[in-house]
């Protein structure tokens, strides 16, 4: 049962499909030898197939082939062993052969299934349509030149992979989800960096109103969304604007749409009447692309492992909370980070990974990602190493410091950037569980507090907190609260 | 002293190696024929600095005893090959002033076996036409022109056909040994049969397109426009090639062309298709494929009678897929990177100025019919349904060739037309093309040999048609066809100085 927006005339419900459009990894373009390196001086990477120069002919680069079939595998998609580059022709200045060449009748990759997982823990599945290879345009920049348009033609001709969903989604969180989602495989597989700030992935939002159960409602797409938040705001702005359009009497007409940040909200672009004949058909100068099963095999042998099998193994064979498993692996980088640490914690505590698997992503979940939310910085510019981290975590599990020490020296560890085993031994933190020296104390505050003793003994049983605390105070909390807990027991109960 | 623009490809080189003649002089007197023979218009850049220079690199070539076929043979290269820092507009007024910064890679090829550059020949702009009168350059001259019927030379000028009429009327003019031409339709047999001389399509994918100004990405092909069919085999071994640089080059080893010329066809079945006998064809061409045919059953090949049965399709089918490719190749050609640009109030006002100041009439034509067969709900009854029929035409072929080796035809269903006579006749002028065009379709080679002389002493070719990459054959009995038929004719010289 999908959400229902609730409108002056009654309830709508919405219908929303997204054509992801992410940028191959890889070291040269789609159809030429040019290099693809974000940020490059203007016109310094282009051949002259990108720039169009007559008679220049494309060449296939294997390399974004292989990498549109890794993605459509991630996705659990269709392999086709046979696809056609077609050319979508069009005048633009940056635009140098007058067409790009992508796939329109027979794209490399078929239908496939992502599935989301939704903030209240349900999950849904979202059909992915198609995917397929095309080339991205140069960069017309209209700001240098009073009365002049440059051209930067180092992105013409770079791979884009463009992934269709179906229209199968019904709020703004399941569209985030969803280009999160993809934005997670794409970056698991290694097949594009998922950079939005740099151009890499941006999405085109199809949204349509409808009453629930109808046919579908005239659909408007807003084209180059580069941010999962501005997904969420052109899907409401726009649920809402078709809404408000109908139920005052007037026609939703099919059209693409531009989003404007500083609104929130879309407005008209070109409509359908102004919309392109791309006049696509076969590119002549390319055969049909043609591979075989096998060359899929190995490509999905060797494919990494993802964030649902991640998750699944994190939850079954480290005993994580479900909880944790889907906050370390939405970012690759969050769960290479704790897999780097945990085995770096198994081998320097010479523990077993089952038993550390939880402490380990407590620690990472709990401690540092709410101290790198506090720095406002990403995990790989994380302040604490690797190393550092294992240490501290050994120190705990060996006992020569508790949680609570732990804390503090992983306050200090942010500060000084020193190792925690120089903080504790600098600062003396190391646990007393030398049991003599415990139990000296312990029988002085008793002996101290007759009055607290009778009164435990006589059935106020929670005072045994007050014991331990006063045990802590005198050892600046450096007592092992285990040593304490063994020792304080029986004499009480004497 | 002989005059060395009278050496075929193949004496010419018989005659370096042997150092009979340097590179350096053979160069020096085509230069000097080009130079008497400018009126034609087969020129539309001399080179002459440049060939001297590769003249005097071929000379050190064969002295240093690695001397190839084209080693030092002066040859003109028709303006659609980019050559490096050379004028390569394909005749076009759009590209002014473009010159490439590399070398497609067939005359890359010619360069590395030591041909010499004598310039760049005009065409009919962007290789569209049959009469080489729509170059921005200029109407191309035929060297042959009539005989009144008092036995004097008319003084009306003929086509050369097209489009590589410059390279053809080059060659026929004794102005360059040898020229490559390009063939999408016919553009390189049509003209060989209008000025006598041999022409060759190879098989599609033998011949690299890297580097050629694109017409119709599907048929186009580069070959040789040469004196003889002994000329076009050397010349065809070095033009060649998988390269891959282009996806629709194919991967077969280049063969000795030259010594696939036996002279022996016995057995050789020779299929005739009676769909080629066409209404209006005049007598002249009718009775000389008759007498092919006899020539080819005296050397002892068989003569099968087969059918062809959508050739009728093949013009249309031919007038929408090349027109329709066209349309999407020629959009690179917008004012924004190179060339024309005529500047307007906007970017679109630019671009319309541009390509309407930039292109011909008949390039500007094809642009139109391409655009709208390709258009959104035409696409399906038109460049589909061409390409449903252009697979009907390479299977009849196919069929043909389970019952025959090689295809004879005429060339082209007219001799040389006078200049001006079909300009305003877009339709009759692609009628030339009626012939030609099917083996275009099919990816054929086809090679077209001078046989006789019409009623008004104008040239009159007759074609091959063979198989797939079967070049090879398709030399052998083209060889036989020339040295039955005897063609001797040059065209008497009205141009220049006539002593």
């Amino acid at each position: 049962m999908s959400k229902l927006y609730p409108g002056a005339t009654g309830n709508w419900e919405a219908v929303i499909g997204l054509e992801v459009h992410a940028q191959v990894i890889s070291e040269s373009k789609l159809f030429s030898g040019s290099a693809t390196a974000f940020g490059a001086e203007p016109n310094t990477q282009v051949s002259f197939v990108c720039s169009a120069q007559p008679g220049m002919l494309p060449v296939i680069n294997q390399e974004c082939v292989r990498q549109a079939v890794r993605t459509g595998l991630a996705m659990g998609c269709q392999i086709n062993l046979r696809s056609v580059f077609d050319r979508k022709n069009y005048f633009y200045a940056d635009l140098p052969q007058g067409y790009q060449i992508s796939q329109f009748k027979d794209p490399i990759v078929g239908e496939g299934i992502v599935n989301i997982e939704l903030e209240d823990g349900s999950n849904k599945d979202i059909g992915v349509e198609r995917l397929h290879l095309e080339q991205d345009a140069g960069k017309s920049m209209h700001d240098q030149h009073p009365t002049m348009t440059y051209v930067d033609l180092n992105r013409s001709g770079v791979a884009l992979m463009e992934i269709v969903s179906k229209p199968e989604m019904s709020t703004p969180e399941e569209a985030a989800e969803y280009f999160k989602k993809i934005r997670s495989l794409v970056r698991y597989a290694g097949t594009c960096d998922g950079n939005m700030d740099q151009g890499s992935m941006r999405a085109d939002v199809n949204v349509s109103v409808r009453r629930p159960g109808e046919e579908l409602g005239t659909r408007t797409e807003t084209k180059n969304v580069n941010s999962i938040r501005y997904v969420m705001q052109v899907v409401e702005s726009e649920i809402r604007r078709q809404i408000d359009v109908i139920e005052d009497g007037g026609r939703i007409n099919q059209e693409t749409r531009l989003f404007e940040v500083a609104t929130g909200t879309t407005r008209t672009m070109r409509s359908k009447e102004e919309a392109h004949d791309y006049r696509y058909f076969p590119d002549p100068d390319l055969l049909p692309l043609e591979f075989s099963q096998q060359f899929v095999d190995d490509l999905a042998k060797d494919m990494p492992e993802l964030s649902d099998a991640k998750k699944k193994r994190f939850i079954s064979d480290l005993h994580i909370t479900p909880y944790n498993a889907g906050v370390l692996v939405a970012e690759k980088e969050s769960a290479d980070y704790f897999e780097a640490l945990l085995s770096a914690t198994v081998e320097k505590s010479e523990k077993p990974t089952s038993e550390l698997g939880s402490l380990v992503s407590n620690w990472v979940t709990g401690d540092l990602f709410g101290a790198l939310n506090k720095l406002g910085i990403g995990i790989t510019s994380s302040p604490v190493s690797i190393s550092h981290a294992a240490e501290l975590l050994s120190l705990q599990i060996d006992g020569t410091i508790s949680g609570r020490i732990a804390k503090e020296v992983f306050e200090n560890m942010l500060e000084s950037g020193k190792s925690p085993e120089i903080i504790v031994e600098e600062k003396g933190l190391k646990q007393v569980s030398d049991t003599g020296e415990i139990e000296a104390m312990i029988d002085e505050i008793l002996a101290n507090n007759v009055d607290k003793v009778e009164e435990y003994r006589g059935g106020k049983s929670k005072l045994f907190g007050f014991f331990v605390g006063q045990v802590m105070q005198k050892t600046q909390g450096k007592a092992n609260p285990q040593v304490v807990n063994q020792l304080l027991k029986p004499k009480l109960d004497d | 002293m002989r005059d060395l623009t009278k050496l075929t490809l193949s004496a010419a080189r018989d005659a370096l190696h042997k150092k009979d003649i340097s590179a350096a002089e053979l160069t020096e007197a085509h230069l000097r024929a080009i130079d008497d023979a400018s009126e034609l218009n087969a020129y539309i850049e001399v080179t002459a600095d440049k060939a001297m220079d590769m003249a005097v690199g071929a000379d050190k070539m064969i002295n240093a005893g690695n001397a190839h076929g084209m080693t030092g043979i002066p040859i003109g290269i028709k303006d659609l090959y980019c050559t490096k820092g050379v004028h390569s507009q394909s005749s076009s007024h759009i590209l002014d002033g473009f010159k490439p910064e590399y070398e497609s890679t067939v005359t890359s090829n010619l360069w590395a076996d030591g041909a010499v550059m004598l310039g760049k020949t005009n065409q009919d702009e962007f290789a569209m036409g049959s009469s080489n009168e729509n170059s921005h350059y200029g109407p191309v001259k035929n060297p042959w022109r009539a005989d009144k019927k008092n036995g004097d030379l008319s003084d009306k000028n003929t086509v050369p056909g097209g489009s590589s009429g410059g390279s053809a009327a080059a060659v026929a003019a004794d102005t360059s040994i040898a020229a490559t031409g390009t063939d999408t339709g016919g553009s390189i047999r049509q003209p060989a049969s209008f000025t006598g001389l041999v022409g060759l399509k190879p098989t599609y994918g033998r011949c690299s397109r890297w580097g050629m100004i694109a017409f119709a990405s599907s048929l186009d092909q580069a070959g040789p426009l040469t004196k003889t069919v002994r000329d076009a085999a050397i010349m065809m071994e070095s033009m060649a090639g998988y390269d891959p640089k282009d996806s629709t080059s194919t991967n077969i080893p280049v063969p000795n062309y030259e010594a696939a010329l036996t002279g022996d066809i016995r057995g050789l079945k020779v299929g005739i298709p009676r769909e080629y006998r066409v209404d209006g064809m005049p007598n002249g061409i009718e009775t000389l494929w008759s007498q092919g045919i006899d020539w080819l059953k005296d050397a002892g090949a068989e003569i099968i009678d087969i059918s062809l049965p959508h050739t009728k399709y093949a013009l249309p089918t031919y007038y929408i897929v090349a027109p329709a490719e066209c349309s999407s190749n020629l959009a690179r050609y917008d004012g924004v990177k190179y060339g024309l640009r005529v500047n307007g109030d906007s970017l679109d006002d630019m671009y319309k100025k541009t390509r309407a100041a930039g292109f011909g009439d008949e390039v500007k034509r094809r642009i139109l019919i391409g655009t709208y067969v390709l258009s959104a709900g035409y696409y399906d009854a038109y460049y589909l349904k061409a390409q449903r029929v252009r697979t009907l035409i390479a299977n009849d072929f196919k069929l043909a060739y389970e019952k025959c080796d090689v295809i004879l035809t005429p060339t082209a269903p007219s001799a040389a037309f006078n200049l001006g006579e079909k300009v305003s006749d877009p339709l009759s002028m692609y009628l030339n093309d009626v012939f030609t065009v099917p083996a275009s379709l099919a990816g054929l080679p086809g090679i077209s040999v001078p046989a006789g002389l019409n009623s008004q002493g104008l040239p009159l070719g007759l074609q091959l048609i063979g198989q797939a990459f079967g070049e090879e054959q398709l030399l052998a009995v083209a060889d036989v066809l020339e040295c039955a038929a005897g063609f001797k004719a040059k065209p008497k010289k009205w141009w220049g100085d006539k002593s």
